[in-house]
């Protein structure tokens, strides 16, 4: 069967991918350390703590207690690498052209429950299948609003008197903060997924996040040289 | 791998890499498929046997996995080498970087909100550095100094403060820790008192504090009497409109835990900077020191 080498992710996509990382990695463990000092969320249902973010021994485990000056000076460090790596991504994104593989479309939210439906072998037929499918794009494009909003309630957060009008909008000091919070938890979430839909797709699809390039079942013929030079300039 | 069997390899990656403008578009055919729709173009090579694909794709691999794998160890390792005392003024620095970033947009003209009374809460109190001691509020005084046109401390009484015109408001408190109350504060204004008792300026020449308050000495020293408790304020954040030296706190006169007879009150800053029991203040033009910086908290603290 004849192969073809596929380009999947140009070079800054890969880096900026991998060196957020890290990044968020450390936005999260910083943000930890600072939301320890007043632990105040918990999943509540008819007035019943059903889980408290976090017990006790979740907090003693990693070592987080009483390092709220240190969390502090990491997350105001890293949110300048955080929120730049961000910002380098979605400027490219758009420049590039790169979002024609990531943005949803509205019949999008028709399609996506068909991924869903097909990964969990319910249903055989294969979704339309673009560099992602339509639950990857939601998911991808949700994954960036979601950096976007951090930084923004993290903004007002930081800085609720002079940017009041931004902590206004997410309804003042105590709902911005909230909605910070969530939105990290969101992050975990998300990372565990991803995760887990990578380890399923299997190593030539991780390998394209290093290398840029997968290996597929050849989808043309072989074009004519002349086509070929053409295509080269 | 011999080098000659490398430099072939790498000669086709290059030609591959050539290539690799060869771009179609993505699933012309189905008009249901987002990638379609939106144009999206795919990047491929030519059509290879199973076997040069994977001759093409174990040196791309390489590559990537020798770039990315030392690239994360220079970062791991880089991190664990480098000393505490390195990261500490690393990320002070980084909190001095973001002090300056936050005074070009610092604006005395943005107020934060001011609430209704029905929205004020429960006191809540935290911190008691500096007030372990008993207090005689009869015989408190504040020490003034960095006044200009005297070289001597200037000495005063609640009686002095009171005469002061008397500010309200109701905004919120907001502590390191990560939680806010809404607290109904009365004193004066600090802006109000350094029209009264006029800082120096750097230069030396008469203030103008009201019209050119950034030629006024930089920083404001303030601690508690037993000066076991200090913080340090910059002129633009003290000369805040809403930074009180407050006497009142919902209503009633300060309780000592919450820093009686004077402390300072304001939405521009952390609540560590909000110093209780006042007992000197002292105009300066050197950058003073902080009780909680000294933890490693931001000095600048200012929201």
């Amino acid at each position: 069967m004849q192969k073809q080498l596929e380009k999947k992710h140009p070079l800054a996509i890969r880096w900026m991918h991998w060196i957020n990382f890290p990044l968020l990695t450390m936005m999260i463990w910083s943000g930890l350390l600072i939301y320890w000092a007043n632990q105040v969320y918990a999943i509540r249902l008819f007035g019943y703590e059903l889980f408290k973010f976090f017990p006790q021994p979740f907090f003693d485990f990693l070592g987080i207690p009483q390092r709220l000056a240190e969390g502090m000076q990491l997350h105001f460090f890293f949110m300048w690498l955080f929120a730049v790596n961000g910002l380098i991504y979605v400027v490219y994104t758009l420049v590039s052209g790169e979002w024609r593989s990531i943005l949803p479309v509205p019949s999008s939210l028709k399609r996506a429950p068909l991924v869903a439906l097909h990964d969990a072998h319910i249903v055989k037929e294969k979704p339309p299948q673009g560099k992602y499918n339509d639950a990857q794009r939601i998911a991808y494009t949700a994954v960036i609003l979601m950096g976007v909003g951090s930084v923004l309630t993290g903004l007002s957060i930081y800085k609720p008197l002079q940017l009041s009008f931004l902590t206004t909008l997410f309804g003042g000091y105590e709902w911005a903060r909230w909605i910070h919070f969530w939105l990290t938890i969101s992050f975990v979430l998300f990372f565990l997924v991803h995760v887990f839909q990578v380890i399923m797709a299997g190593w030539s699809n991780f390998r394209s996040m290093i290398t840029g390039y997968d290996v597929i079942d050849a989808v043309e013929p072989k074009p004519e040289p002349a086509a070929s030079e053409e295509a080269a300039v | 791998m011999s080098d000659d069997k490398k430099e072939i390899l790498l000669e086709k990656v290059r030609e591959f890499e050539k290539r690799t403008g060869h771009t179609v578009d993505s699933f012309p055919a189905d008009p249901n498929n987002t990638a379609s729709i939106l144009n999206e173009k795919r990047h491929l090579s030519e059509p290879l046997s199973l076997e040069d694909a994977k001759k093409q794709m174990s040196a791309r691999s390489r590559r990537g996995f020798l770039v990315g794998g030392a690239t994360a160890l220079i970062g791991i390792f880089g991190w664990r080498w480098m000393s505490d005392e390195t990261k500490t003024s690393l990320y002070r620095k980084a909190f001095e970087f973001n002090e300056k970033v936050s005074q070009v947009f610092f604006r005395p003209s943005h107020l934060a909100a001011d609430f209704p009374p029905e929205r004020v809460t429960p006191i809540r109190t935290n911190g008691f550095e500096g007030l372990e001691q008993e207090i005689d509020l009869a015989a408190w005084t504040l020490t003034i100094a960095g006044l200009a046109g005297r070289a001597d401390d200037l000495i005063l009484t609640m009686a002095d403060i009171k005469k002061l015109p008397r500010t309200e408001m109701i905004t919120e408190f907001k502590c390191i820790e990560g939680w806010s109350t809404i607290v109904h504060w009365a004193g004066v204004k600090f802006s109000d008192f350094a029209a009264v008792y006029k800082p120096k300026t750097a230069s030396g020449a008469p203030p103008d504090v009201a019209g050119k308050p950034e030629e006024l000495l930089p920083y404001v020293a303030m601690s508690t009497p037993d000066e076991k408790y200090y913080v340090g304020w910059d002129m633009p954040s003290i000369m805040h409109p809403q930074t009180l030296i407050a006497y009142e706190m919902n209503g009633e006169p300060l309780r000592p835990e919450n820093g009686a007879p004077l402390r300072i009150a304001s939405p521009t800053k952390f609540g560590i900077k909000q110093i209780k029991r006042l007992g000197r203040i002292e105009f300066t033009s050197e950058r003073p020191k902080d009780f909680w910086a000294e933890y490693g908290y931001d000095w600048y603290s200012g929201h």
